[in-house]
């Protein structure tokens, strides 16, 4: 440990006996954990392992039975606006009227205050991501008419406009072509390599050591977590998802 | 007796009802994006209980006074309703029937008591059921202003955070915006606005002209701004229309069909007619891409059966290029149409082959594909 003005040494994360259930049913259940900063790390575990819900946990969208989350030393109503959320695809109706810029734009709308209206400045954060993501040739495309792989960068980019510290991507993979997969997974190299942590909730393992730093074995309590090289491992994968999966080396 | 308060002109009736329909519209957009149509329903029926308890309790017919009691069954069943759904296993949509259900038929009792009453004080609160913009005093368009303004001003205001909490909740929740407020002021203007319209439109009807609007300006553009500003406008029409048509002659039809019946025909043209999203749009753009579509592999066909045949400069039969079609009635037509093209030639009396532009043509189409399988 180093003092106490290296502010390196501040985790990006820090998670302290964490318990979410539903109803009666314990969905995460005393998770502890600290990711450092500048990492890339994916979130692992079987379906139902809770990891949507360990992201929303620390979003503070859902209220936890027991335990806390710190977003780089801060309580969550504070610190929240260092993260930038990137939710599942499905979760939004894309039938709604707005376009690829009035949604991306609404990454501005946290800085913007009660009363600001996005103004040029907004409007030129929103075309900058926009062109990061491959997608201003699309701007002003009507957001039903997309398909899958650019709704994804759609939401990449509105994360992208908030400049965040940390980024929390709930399966920014689910139903993208390898080509896109691709280009998310640089953009997220570049943000890591600008400082910003990312958290990625990921479901392909084969891909796991390629694009990862870090990673979170998750299965309703945490199995492991750590560098890629010590915890993925395939006796953790065994632990976290039953004696069926290998890693197929 | 007769009317000792001033009655309006019609001029000032049809300005009240016409921002009570903007309103209407306005608000409905934010409602029916959040899939929440049925909300403003079961509270404008749940308004019927307070109205009359209150009309009972103050012994008035004062509008204010109504519309007090009005507001507050209407936000208790709006409560009522967001409980069920949270905390019971009951889903939303049994919870607004069961809501609607109670209270307006708790309404409907106490209105039958309330009107076999001796004296005649009651007479005339029938009229919220179905709405009798005819009836409007002075004062009732003045107060309706007064709540409409302040309303709209409200959703200018707060404009992006109703546009973001519709889209993506927990979106802009992670922002730090506080969404169960904002759900809150957006509820608070649907009761208050439901409360504004109850004299006009009736507690039956008043649904129809929160909903009605925005689905049909919903068809015309991709645009927050624009469909809101739209639904604001189809409802003024309708509630122009019902105040007019409801005034002519002192006729007293109830104001509220009136209305619905307006707003139902531009909901029809709209569904039908718009631009990209109509019925009758959508039917002719399929139309006319599967023409293209079938002139397409028509083409193609004959481009495959040159190049398998390659050196054979004789060319292939109507006949041959039906037998490979899936729609072989369409093939002449299509064959006429790439002749005049200049896509595809006549080599012998029959026989056709594509020409070099044919070829072009075709590989210009496909260029953003992948290679054929073979």
């Amino acid at each position: 440990m180093t003092g106490p003005n290296d502010k390196k040494m501040e985790f990006a994360l820090e998670i302290n006996d964490l318990t979410v259930s539903y109803k009666d049913k314990p969905v995460l259940w005393d998770i502890d954990l600290e990711i450092p900063q500048g990492a890339l790390v994916g979130i692992v575990g079987p379906n139902g392992a809770g990891k949507t819900t360990l992201i929303k946990s620390i979003l503070g969208l859902l209220k936890p039975v027991a335990g806390s989350a710190k977003i780089l030393g801060l309580e969550i109503d504070q610190g929240i606006k260092k993260i930038a959320y990137v939710p599942q695809r499905g979760s939004v109706d894309w039938d709604f009227p707005a376009t690829v810029f009035d949604v991306v734009q609404m990454g501005t709308y946290g800085k913007l205050g009660w009363l600001g209206r996005p103004g040029i400045k907004e409007k030129k954060l929103t075309k900058d991501a926009l062109e990061k993501v491959g997608m201003l040739e699309l701007a002003h495309r009507q957001i039903s008419q997309l398909s899958g792989g650019q709704q994804q960068r759609v939401f990449l980019a509105r994360a992208l406009v908030q400049h965040a510290e940390i980024y929390l991507m709930d399966e920014p993979f689910q139903g993208v072509d390898s080509t896109t997969e691709q280009s998310i997974v640089e953009l997220l190299r570049e943000l890591r390599n600008q400082g910003a942590t990312a958290l990625v909730v990921h479901h392909d393992l084969q891909t796991v050591k390629d694009y990862f730093d870090w990673v979170v074995l998750l299965n309703v309590r945490k199995i492991a977590a750590g560098p890629v090289s010590d915890v993925f491992t395939e006796t953790n994968l065994k632990l976290a998802f039953g004696s069926r999966v290998s890693l197929g080396e | 007796m007769f009317e000792s308060l001033s009655v309006p002109g019609l001029g000032s009736v049809v300005a009240g009802t016409a921002l009570l329909g903007f309103l209407c519209g306005t608000l409905g957009t934010f409602a029916v994006l959040r899939k929440q149509s049925l909300m403003g329903d079961a509270i404008s029926h749940a308004c019927l209980p307070g109205l009359i308890l209150a009309f009972l309790l103050f012994n008035s017919k004062e509008s204010w006074a109504l519309m007090l009691g009005a507001a507050i069954s209407g936000t208790i069943a709006a409560m009522v309703i967001l409980g069920i759904s949270r905390f019971s296993r009951v889903k939303e949509d049994s919870a607004l029937a069961i809501t609607l259900s109670v209270f307006f038929g708790f309404g409907l009792m106490l209105l039958t008591w309330v009107q076999r009453r001796p004296d005649a004080a009651q007479a005339g609160l029938a009229r919220f059921l179905f709405g009798q913009a005819a009836t409007l005093l002075d004062r009732d368009v003045w107060l309706l202003a007064a709540i409409a303004i302040p309303c709209l001003i409200t959703v200018f205001i707060f404009w992006k955070h109703f546009q973001l909490v519709c889209f993506d909740r927990s979106f802009a929740q992670s922002l730090g915006f506080p969404v169960f407020l904002i759900e809150v002021l957006l509820s608070l203007l649907l009761v208050m606005v439901i409360v504004a319209g109850l004299e006009t439109v009736g507690v039956v009807l008043m649904s129809a002209l929160l909903v009605a609007p925005a689905v049909a300006a919903r068809q015309w553009t991709n645009k927050l701004e624009i469909m809101a500003i739209l639904a604001g406008v189809f409802g003024a029409f309708s509630g122009i229309a019902g105040a007019v048509l409801s005034n002519i002659g002192k006729t007293s039809i109830p104001t509220g069909p009136v209305i619905v019946l307006f707003i139902t025909l531009i909901v029809f043209l709209s569904i039908l007619f718009a631009p990209a999203r109509g019925i009758v749009w959508l039917q002719f753009k399929h139309w006319r891409d599967s023409k293209v579509l079938q002139l397409d592999s028509v083409l193609s066909n004959l481009l495959n059966l040159a190049r398998e045949h390659s050196g054979k400069q004789n060319g292939h039969s109507m006949a041959m290029l039906k037998g490979i079609s899936s729609n072989p009635s369409g093939v002449p037509r299509s064959v006429h149409k790439l002749l005049e093209m200049g896509l595809v030639s006549e080599v012998d009396k029959g026989l056709y082959i594509p020409t070099s532009k044919g070829a072009e043509y075709l590989n210009e189409k496909t260029s953003h594909m992948g290679a054929p399988l073979k």
